[in-house]
């Protein structure tokens, strides 16, 4: 496998059992993404896009197949050293305490709904300084510092550094989702749904942030949603699910311009175009 | 001048001096005897000894005495007593359905084989106050003995959920097969708990506690549709496998109540419905601590029949870590004891903070006259300033 | 005079080697909650049972015995300890810090420093450092486990950014051997610089939650902080009035209607011993502030 490669996964498959008949909410999902690059999973409710999505970040085991993740080694202090010392490595393999400290640090996961991605009984700064405490900071000012210079990279209004999310718009809520993921420069975030349920005016200039952010710190991205929009808009490549399999993938303007697969001509027909 | 509270000592004995006279109440009245209130109190004996995790009846009734009828004294007198016991081993489970049944009820059915006995119970009478029993020398006059009885009761009376369990119509969990029960006497309760530890630990909590929970049940808080399968009450043999005979033997009888609540029955399309259990045993004619044991015990099952937690009942660790008296009598009761080195931590921050507030406000109003924190005395003055 | 009835010490001799292990496996990973048997005991839980129960699996008949609650030996839950370990193993007890091998304490730690001749033992009502931030103890166990201290760091930095300092002064949370969080029990933080490289053994008792914990001798204990806001310890504009110490924690007492307060030392066997040393404080009770007439007369200017 090529020392470039970031994420690779084969033939990724999750089984529920739904009473005593098994059932694959995913099966045989194949890809390669790399550095910088940035994947949107595509397709209806139910069409095993999430499930997917938690399997990738090792939230639930796989059933079939694997997920390999280029680890770094964990440098003294719990930060990620240089890459290139371990490889890919199959996460299956890896403790809990190895994944934890990973989602931690190298990863980011944005929630659909931004409480469950953020401590809700605390202040947005406390929530952007928490990776930076759990990895040892221990300068008030300093993380204060931080959470300021992120608040602002975000377009959060810094004045509202002491207040808890609860005050938040749901905008802003992502926002500080975000930042709080960001504040580790992970190489690779995953989203579910990161715009969904917000309003379209607000998804837009969330999606504007996004892109940014994503061009500006070089993120690696596996983004799933429903929308074909924020598809065309931030990913390079895509996965087009129905019913836990795969029909059709590939570069992003290739599969919305000229879709393959009846599945995908038939979504890509049914956005309505203004 | 301050010379150093001391005396401590003296207090405390005065203090036993005055519990005793409380105790003894009235000199001039008899005094209560022990066995007395082993036999006219039982129900207070059996709540102390299924609580209190100890069967003896007289022992129970002792520290019912001694603790002028509070019961949760009484069930922590029996427990610390319990402590110093030396441990023989464990008896065989106990065969209920080989009860020697002075009341046996089921709501499920109109008839059971067996019929249903009623016993001695308060669930048919009508809540008057009897004022005969105030009068002196009420105990002379014996009852009256009940009719007699028209036909003896069978030797074997299976229970309804055996019966309903034959046709496949109850769910029958067994425990895993070589592994032996924790014991909570002797080892803490970790999470997850499973059933055998679940039901020990319910089996000796607090029966408010359970009741209150038992009823949460049947008010939308976990949903369970519960029926009383079959209530019994009676003296059961407890025997012990003596290593030497290579047998069991009867070492005595301990009365009990048991209680199976039928619940609603889970299925889906492809696995056909099974009504689910609920269990409650506790010693003597505890029936509401039984039921309310079982109605608990089922909601705690949830996560093994596959339901979502969602009520304080169905939640385990918040249910069991809460349940013991002793634990939460003693923890809320300790607040009695002195924490003014603690308060006085607290003070010192207190004053500090309001110092740094009050500060505060000084320099915003030397900073800006025309802005400060308004009152209703300073405002007026403000305005005319600017 | 050891009553005959019981064992000495109480407990059961399979019952104190059940909680020798405990203790041994809590030293040898120090600040770690060890689960054990806990056992009723002829006093409340909340009241000590953890810290007499490890009293009664070390104590032996070359033991001296000091208890102390709140500081001071004559506190009625100190009394009632003292005379239980008296009456069940016949030992010497004491009010001489300096002449104890166990000191049982509630809530203090002795001001006169200590030995390695001697132990501490702590009554603890509730072991778990996280308790408020999460009280399920399925979930701190894994935040133990992975060294996962999350909760707890935001909520000092939430207590800065909106009070300005940190809110707890006792049961200050302190970080034992550089790897397990660990509540020293509800001693005043004042106290907390003690814990640190103590030549003495420090045990932990909590009978209730039934956990046992341990600090062996010359640990580094630190109390979490921030380098910008560090770890500080509370001080007094007074000395105690009695000996005139200005070192040690003061109990402050109310000594009439006007409010007037008397600070005199919270360790008795302290004060005590720099009176016979001839010090002598103030004698005198101290005017604190009305801050609610002061109010009235800001708000008439």
């Amino acid at each position: 496998m090529s020392s470039d490669l970031l994420l690779s996964v084969r033939n990724a498959g999750k089984q529920f059992m739904q009473g005593q008949r098994p059932r694959w909410a995913c099966r045989g999902v194949s890809f390669d993404l790399y550095p910088g690059e940035v994947l949107a999973v595509v397709g209806e409710s139910g069409s095993g896009k999430s499930t997917l999505l938690r399997l990738l970040a090792s939230r639930l085991a796989c059933d079939e197949g694997s997920v390999f993740y280029d680890l770094r080694e964990e440098a003294g202090n719990g930060v990620a050293a240089s890459r290139g010392a371990s490889g890919l490595v199959d996460l299956a393999g890896l403790s809990e305490a190895r994944l934890r400290w990973l989602a931690r640090t190298d990863w980011g996961f944005v929630e659909q709904h931004a409480r469950d991605g953020l401590r809700m009984n605390v202040s947005g700064g406390a929530n952007i300084g928490e990776r930076m405490m759990a990895l040892g900071a221990r300068h008030y000012g300093k993380l204060r510092g931080e959470a300021l210079s992120w608040m602002e990279r975000v377009e959060l209004d810094v004045d509202r550094i002491d207040d808890l999310p609860g005050t938040y718009s749901g905008g802003m809520q992502q926002r500080l989702q975000i930042a709080r993921n960001l504040v580790t420069h992970p190489r690779l975030v995953f989203m579910d749904e990161p715009t969904t349920g917000l309003d379209v005016s607000v998804q837009a200039r969330l999606l504007d942030l996004l892109r940014e952010l994503v061009d500006q710190l070089h993120l690696a991205a596996v983004i799933v949603t429903h929308d074909l929009a924020v598809a065309r808009l931030l990913a390079h490549r895509m996965l087009v699910m129905k019913d836990g399999c795969v029909v059709e993938q590939g570069l992003t303007d290739r599969v919305l311009d000229d879709p393959q697969h009846p599945y995908t001509q038939l979504l890509v027909s049914s956005v309505l175009t203004p | 001048m301050y010379v150093a509270v001391k005396g401590g000592t003296a207090a405390i004995e005065n203090s036993w001096q005055l519990l005793a006279m409380q105790r003894r109440g009235d000199p001039s009245l008899p005094e209560l005897s022990v066995d007395q209130i082993r036999t006219q109190l039982s129900l207070a004996v059996d709540r102390v000894m299924s609580e209190g995790s100890l069967y003896d009846p007289e022992l129970a009734a002792l520290a019912i005495k001694q603790a002028s009828g509070d019961l949760i004294e009484a069930i922590f007198l029996l427990r610390a007593y319990r402590t110093t016991l030396p441990r023989f081993g464990y008896s065989l489970p106990l065969d209920t359905a080989r009860m020697n049944l002075t009341r046996r009820v089921s709501a499920t059915f109109k008839d059971v084989p067996g019929g249903q006995v009623l016993g001695a119970t308060y669930d048919y009478t009508q809540r008057l106050l009897d004022f005969a029993l105030l009068a002196e020398g009420g105990g002379d006059e014996a009852p009256p003995a009940p009719q007699s009885v028209a036909q003896a009761l069978p030797a074997s009376m299976p229970r309804v959920n055996e019966l309903m369990a034959r046709e496949g119509l109850m769910e029958t969990p067994r425990p895993v097969a070589d592994s032996e029960p924790g014991d909570l006497t002797r080892e803490p309760l970790m999470f997850p708990a499973d059933r055998p530890l679940r039901l020990q630990a319910l089996a000796r909590g607090d029966e408010g506690w359970l009741l209150g929970l038992g009823y949460s049940t049947q008010r939308g808080y976990a949903n369970a549709h519960p029926f009383a399968g079959e209530i019994r009450r009676g003296a059961v043999s407890v025997e012990i496998l003596a290593d030497e005979l290579g047998f069991a033997i009867d070492i005595g009888e301990v009365e009990v109540t048991e209680c199976q609540m039928i619940n609603q029955f889970a299925g889906n399309r492809e696995v056909p419905p099974q009504f689910t259990q609920g269990y409650g045993l506790a010693f003597g004619g505890a029936e509401r601590k039984s039921m309310a044991m079982a109605l608990v015990d089922r909601a705690l099952r949830a996560r093994e029949l596959g339901e979502l937690a969602v009520a304080p009942a169905q939640d385990e660790e918040f249910v069991l870590s809460h349940a013991d008296s002793l634990e939460a009598s003693g923890f809320v009761q300790h607040l009695k004891l002195p924490h003014y080195v603690d308060f006085q931590s607290e003070l010192e921050l207190v004053r500090r903070l309001r110092a740094a507030h009050a500060q505060e406000g000084q320099d915003e109003k030397h900073a800006d006259p025309g802005r400060g924190a308004p009152t209703p005395h300073t405002e007026p003055a403000i305005q005319k300033a600017a | 005079m050891m009553d005959e009835h019981y064992n000495f010490g109480f407990l059961d001799e399979r019952t104190k080697k059940m909680i020798r292990r405990a203790m041994l496996k809590a030293v040898a990973i120090p600040g770690y909650q060890v689960p054990f048997g806990s056992r009723e005991m002829p006093f409340a839980y909340g009241w000590g049972t953890g810290g007499v129960q490890v009293t009664a699996s070390i104590i032996g008949r070359d033991d001296v015995l000091k208890v102390i609650d709140q500081g001071a030996d004559d506190t009625t839950n100190a009394v009632n300890i003292r005379r239980f370990f008296a009456r069940t193993t016949g030992v010497p007890t004491t009010e001489k810090t300096a002449e104890a091998t166990i000191i049982q304490t509630r809530h203090r730690i002795p001001e006169a420093a200590l030995t390695e001749a001697q132990t501490i033992v702590y009554q603890v009502p509730m072991p778990e450092p996280l308790f408020r931030l999460e009280p399920r103890r399925l979930e701190t166990i894994t935040m133990h486990a992975l060294g996962e201290y999350g909760l707890m760091n935001v909520k000092l930095y939430e207590d800065i950014a909106q009070l300005g300092a940190i809110s707890k002064t006792y049961d200050y949370p302190v970080l034992v051997n550089e790897r397990y969080l660990t509540s020293p029990s509800p001693i005043p933080k004042f106290d907390n610089p003690k814990m640190h490289m103590n030549p003495a053994l420090q045990l932990f008792g909590a009978g209730r939650e039934k956990r046992i914990y341990a600090i062996p001798p010359y640990t580094s204990v630190r109390s979490l902080d921030f380098e910008d806001h560090p770890f500080e310890v509370q001080r007094w504009e007074h000395a105690c009035a009695l000996c005139g110490a200005a070192e040690s924690f003061l109990d402050e007492m109310i000594v009439d209607d006007e409010g007037s307060r008397l600070f005199v030392c919270s360790d008795s066997d302290f004060c005590s011993g720099r009176r016979e040393a001839g010090h002598v404080g103030t004698q005198q009770a101290v005017q604190m502030p009305d801050a609610l007439a002061r109010a009235a007369v800001e708000g008439a200017r």
